[in-house]
């Protein structure tokens, strides 16, 4: 019953998504205060509506109902109560549903932001949101419905994909989806704008921190993937260069890009037509990325089933809304008035090159990712396009852009000066250069790529904290009060220096990965196997039996620098109602570096294959996202932010004072 | 600067930007791009030794080899042609005799092929979507409902 009246709360958000659609914009074009005013009202509607429906499925996967096919096919009553929880998302249709959830939770948290945000422009701006609603909702209710009965009832269900029984399950896709969906909202402004045909600094400043707020989940998300995939694949890669990772990363590149022009805009009142088409862009390679993991065209473990049906209705969301988005900005954008003026050396000039570059590392690996695909279709010859094509083409155009961002951090809005502005990195600079120089005197002609990178992290880490030492100290300063002005300094400062700290740890992290070292070899229990530095040795392999897989233990002795660090597990695991077998990754963390070793199949004379490796400092890669996603967040706080809306101060009931 | 001259400066900029990407795109697709080819195709195509591709088909039944420190042989078929593949490493867990796999390498000879990553799949049932495509083409596909009788 419940979950017929999830399907039903799904209807009924369509219902109500339509007069989202039709009622505000008829008001803001007509100037109708009350019309408008339907806006935030029917938008909390919708939300209550879909988070209903989603609860109602979570419902049915907690009580195991059998007789929803879609619980039936993605769950097991054996299954530990998370993975029944997370497996609601694990499967095609449960997805689409916390996608429309993520999208409503958006469209409500700009409706009861009523108070910063002008009327016509939240009006119009639920009025876009919800015409993306009305787009996924019709997609799930006619090609995706999570709520299909089975009759009769099977007894069991099918389990979830293996590889999906993960904690990471429970977390990678939501704050993934956040982020992808997070651009919703600045697409659904810069078409309001658009439609208003008036954008401003004001304008800027309201979308920034929906910018910022979801690159930061975005940045947790991909990071959170990739620890995922690095852990579970079994294969020590934490970057493949897959189509569905590349997938995240061009709405990455473009959020990013898109987060520092907002504060051009917001600043300078510059950039103004760039930064509409970028929202635009932002989001449209957010649906496309839907579209690429959704659709089937790409087949891995993030699609979950090859339907064309719901591949050409996903193609024909991507086609209305990337075509009417853009044809709504050629038509409204030459109306837009020019902004401010700024010198190309100035940080707004350094901002430009930064989007530049992110524009164009963002086409290459949109060239990459797609051009297989074209060619398929037109000529029918498959390639395959990896790792060296994106590491020849992506790296020459970012590695420029790193260069360059500690020295546009402090260079001076509207005229700067370069050599003022070096002149201040020269401290940092050194100490870099000298660090890479001990490196390669100390690895005696190991990999060149490594000290080079770790300098250039340095470099960026040092860097971006510099700018915060500048502002608040100078020679002759007391501690004290250097302390206190830095403490002083705006929040979005510290965001920022922060935040491209962050970029410098992980690609110190990526870049040691140059040093790091596999071994592959075929163990007898007691047998050892060495890898830079550090040996296991194989103690024994036992069985075990779980709920609902069994498994093959290989349980192993590290040894580093001749002294007993601990045991690791790994495992051979066959879960048994799918058959599937899966390896797990026994880690070992040392430091910021890692021991991991994954085993192969067990041979007939009892010796097993596995493989070792020693990836030093490979955590920093995802600390350095967390950091990154930190400073973001930091920035969120920050006052100026804050300012302009008065919600606060009115939301304070009067306060109740005491007859005299 | 005049309003004119920054704009041009703007301009430039972002030209050699673009013409950068756009030279190290296309240097690139001639270079670092691997083709997908079945045994068949390399037979066909007469493929030199050295070629970089990736090889997909069908494990034969019983060619699996195991030597000593994890070297590994077998071979790979289509309807016409089959290939003898050797890896050194460990094979991902959806390895099987019989069922559909995906090798990047090198072309040793026209009948040898050196790999040196075998693909990982993902799901049980899944057959790699190129290895599928050339069996249906050779009409050789028992269809989605018997090779996976389980479908999501």
């Amino acid at each position: 019953m419940l979950v017929e009246a999830g399907h039903f709360a799904l209807a009924l958000a369509l219902g109500l998504s339509l007069i989202q659609f039709i009622v505000p914009l008829w008001g803001a074009r007509a100037k109708d205060p009350v019309l408008m005013a339907v806006a935030p009202a029917s938008a909390l509607a919708v939300l209550a509506c879909i988070a209903f429906s989603f609860l109602a499925l979570t419902f049915a996967y907690v009580n195991s109902d059998f007789s929803v096919l879609n619980v039936v096919q993605n769950s097991h009553s054996a299954k530990p109560l998370i993975y029944k929880i997370s497996g609601v998302w694990g499967n095609h249709e449960g997805s689409m549903l916390l996608w429309v959830l993520i999208l409503a939770l958006f469209g409500g948290v700009v409706a009861l932001s009523r108070n910063s945000i002008p009327m016509r422009l939240q009006a119009n701006t639920l009025a876009v949101q919800a015409s993306i609603t009305i787009a996924f909702l019709l997609f799930i209710l006619t090609t995706s419905n999570p709520f299909t009965r089975v009759i009769p009832a099977p007894l069991e269900g099918q389990d979830l994909n293996p590889l999906l029984q993960d904690p990471g399950l429970a977390i990678h896709p939501p704050l993934l989806y956040i982020g992808y969906v997070g651009f919703s909202i600045s697409f659904a402004f810069a078409c309001a704008a658009l439609i208003d045909g008036r954008i401003d600094a004001v304008w800027a400043r309201i979308v920034r921190p929906w910018t910022l707020g979801a690159w930061a989940f975005l940045t947790l998300g991909i990071a959170m993937g990739s620890y995922w995939a690095y852990y579970e694949l079994g294969w020590g890669g934490w970057w493949f260069w897959d189509p569905v990772e590349n997938a995240s990363l061009m709405p990455w590149l473009a959020g990013t890009a898109l987060m520092h022009s907002t504060v051009v805009m917001e600043k300078r009142d510059a950039l103004k037509v760039w930064t509409i088409l970028l929202a635009i862009l932002t989001f449209s390679l957010s649906l496309l990325g839907t579209f690429l993991v959704r659709s089937g065209v790409l087949t891995s473990v993030h699609s979950f089933a090859v339907d064309p049906e719901r591949g050409t209705f996903i193609l024909g969301i991507l086609i209305l809304f990337i075509g009417g988005s853009l044809a709504l900005f050629a038509w409204r954008a030459p109306m837009l008035k020019q902004g401010g003026l700024f010198a190309p050396v100035s940080r707004e000039g350094a901002l430009v090159l930064n989007n530049l570059f992110l524009a164009s590392a963002c086409a290459t690996v949109f060239i990459g990712t797609l051009y297989p695909l074209a060619l398929e279709v037109l000529t029918g010859e498959k390639i395959s396009v990896g790792a060296p094509f994106f590491n020849f083409t992506f790296l020459p155009l970012i590695v420029p852009l790193l260069l360059l961002l500690p020295l546009g951090q402090t260079l001076a809005w509207k005229r700067g000066n370069f050599l003022g502005t070096a002149q201040r990195l020269y401290a940092v600079f050194g100490i870099a250069l000298l660090a890479t120089l001990a490196m390669f005197a100390l690895e005696h002609g190991g990999p060149v790529a490594a000290p080079l990178g770790v300098g250039l992290g340095l470099y960026l880490v040092l860097g971006s904290l510099n700018e915060i030492v500048t502002r608040s100290w100078s020679k002759g300063t007391p501690m004290a009060v250097a302390w206190r002005k830095a403490r002083g300094l705006p929040r979005s400062a510290w965001g920022t220096a922060i935040a491209h700290a962050g970029v410098g740890l992980t690609v110190i992290g990526v870049a040691a990965t140059a040093w790091g070292v596999e071994a592959i070899g075929s163990l007898k229990p007691g047998e050892r196997l060495n890898a830079g530095g550090y040996e296991v040795r194989l103690e024994r392999v036992v069985p075990r039996i779980e709920a609902n897989y069994r498994e093959d233990v290989a349980l192993l002795t590290v040894f580093g620098s001749g002294r007993e660090l601990g045991t690791i597990e790994t495992m051979k695991r066959l879960y048994v109602t799918r058959g599937m077998p899966t390896t797990e990754a026994g880690i070992m963390t040392v430091g910021l570096g890692q021991i991991y070793a994954s085993i192969g199949e067990i041979q007939a004379d009892g010796s097993i294959g596995m493989r070792l490796y020693h990836k030093p400092l490979v955590l920093l890669i995802w600390i350095g996202s967390l950091v990154m996603a930190a400073g973001g967040a930091l920035s969120l706080t920050d006052r100026r932010l804050r300012i302009g809306a008065p919600a606060r101060a009115k939301a304070v009931p009067p306060t109740a004072v005491p007859a005299e | 600067m005049t309003r004119k001259q920054r704009r041009l400066t703007l301009i430039g900029v972002a030209g050699c930007v673009l013409a950068i990407a756009l030279g190290l795109v296309l240097y690139a697709m001639n270079d670092t791009i691997v083709f997908f080819n079945s045994p068949a195709d390399i037979q066909a195509k007469n493929l030199q030794p050295g070629t970089r591709i990736r090889l997909g088909g069908l494990v034969k039944e019983g060619s699996v080899q195991r030597g000593s420190d994890q070297q590994i042989s077998f071979e790979v078929m289509d309807a016409q042609a089959a290939i003898q593949v050797s890896y050194k490493g460990l094979l991902p867990d959806l390895f099987r005799e019989g069922q559909g796999v995906v090798a990047e390498g090198v072309l040793v000879s026209p009948g040898m092929f050196r790999a040196d990553s075998v693909l990982a799949k993902h799901d049980e049932n899944y057959m790699p979507r190129e290895v599928a495509d050339t069996l249906k083409k050779q009409g050789h596909w028992m269809g989605e409902a018997n090779a996976a009788p389980k479908t999501q």
